[in-house]
């Protein structure tokens, strides 16, 4: 209920406070929030499973988004940033769908 | 999948008893109203809202050059200097055109101004047009009868020797170069008015110039206070002179404009 609640209330503020994206975050962010939803998934496939801990939860998270900004950050460097963050994608899409696929077979025994 | 291998199943402790059942379990924690667990969750989730709706803002505002690559951006940069190019060529030959068309209009104001310019003299010259200006006014009385024709035709003629520049007769004729006299009885016939004394010669031009070609030895004074004639003659000299007469221009039906030189 209560994590709902939350992520009702950041989408409002983000919604309300319109906040700019700072220059130095702009590469970072998409591929940060698509880390994260990656971890989300997993988290509520976890809790499906029975298996959910908060502690791994806030880890996977926060590892999930400083690995992606990592790899953004090092593609852009090698000069192959916009290939790495394709393959970024591509893997945690490749994640979330297995991900989603688990918590269908949960919610709706299929 | 790898980020939730909890080894040991955690035991929810404030249910009794634990739900098997995945969506059991998911609808019972959407009843209550979490643990810290779910606390944890909740400030992750929001961070991720957060984060999502900001980045989806960013994207719909402006992300044509966002993340573009240098070939592209070299692309657009080349497109654009092309288009302001052609579009100072456009303006270039749009101000010469405006240009033109002002260099156009300004000759065509002046020769407006000269065509004019030349109507007024013209104008004046034929009596076709109300004239103001210093002049003389030159009253003949005649108690007699002796003034005719003849008098005021050397009044006018020492007038035009003079510069005189529009004459009117009595207010009610303008002089021009058509015009003609003739005696009638009591009076003058002047271009079919008849007029009768006393005679108000109304003339522009100098004064001075006006009033002294009037005035001397056998001139018109003289002749009409002749003895046998015996009209008297005043002058006088004025800053402003009226005439405001005019003349229809009749269309010249035999003559036509012939090549000068």
């Amino acid at each position: 209920m209560i994590a709902a609640v939350g992520l009702l209330i950041g989408v409002l503020l983000g919604l309300i406070l319109q906040p700019e994206v700072p220059i130095w975050l702009e590469p970072y962010l998409p591929i940060a929030v698509v880390a994260a939803l990656d971890a989300v998934f997993g988290a509520l496939r976890a809790f499906l499973d029975g298996i959910f801990d908060d502690k791994v939860f806030v880890v996977s998270f926060v590892s999930n988004v400083l690995i992606a900004a990592v790899i953004v950050y090092l593609g852009d460097k090698l000069g192959v940033g916009g290939q790495l963050s394709t393959g970024v994608i591509v893997v945690l899409g490749i994640r979330i769908f297995s991900n989603v696929a688990a918590i269908r077979r949960h919610i709706f025994h299929a | 999948m790898t980020d939730q291998p909890t080894p040991a199943p955690k035991q929810p402790p404030p249910a009794p008893v634990p739900p098997s059942d995945g969506r059991a379990r998911l609808l019972a924690a959407l009843r209550r109203p979490g643990s810290r667990g779910q606390a944890a969750a909740a400030v992750l989730l929001a961070i991720l809202g957060f984060a999502a709706v900001t980045q989806v803002k960013a994207n719909g505002k402006d992300d044509q050059y966002v993340g573009a690559r240098q070939g592209d951006l070299v692309q657009y940069i080349n497109n654009l200097s092309l288009a302001s190019q052609r579009t100072e060529a456009e303006i270039a030959r749009l101000q010469q055109t405006r240009d033109a068309l002002r260099s156009d209009t300004r000759s065509r104001r002046t020769a407006l101004e000269r065509a004019r310019q030349q109507a007024d003299t013209l104008g004046i010259l034929a009596g076709t047009v109300p004239v103001v200006g210093s002049g003389v006014r030159v009253t003949v009385t005649d108690e007699k009868g002796g003034v005719g024709s003849n008098q005021l035709l050397e009044g006018l003629e020492e007038l035009r020797d003079a510069g005189a520049e529009a004459i009117e007769l009595n207010n009610r004729v303008r002089v021009v170069a058509q015009t003609s006299l003739k005696d009638v009885d009591g009076g003058v016939m002047v271009d079919g008015t008849v007029l009768r004394a006393p005679y108000v010669i109304e003339a522009i031009g100098s004064p001075h110039d006006l009033a002294t070609a009037l005035d001397f030895k056998g001139g018109f004074i003289d002749e009409v206070q002749r003895a046998d004639v015996d009209g008297t003659v005043q002058v006088q000299e004025s800053d402003k002179v009226e005439i405001s007469t005019v003349v229809e221009p009749a269309a010249p039906q035999y003559a036509q404009p012939g090549a000068t030189g």
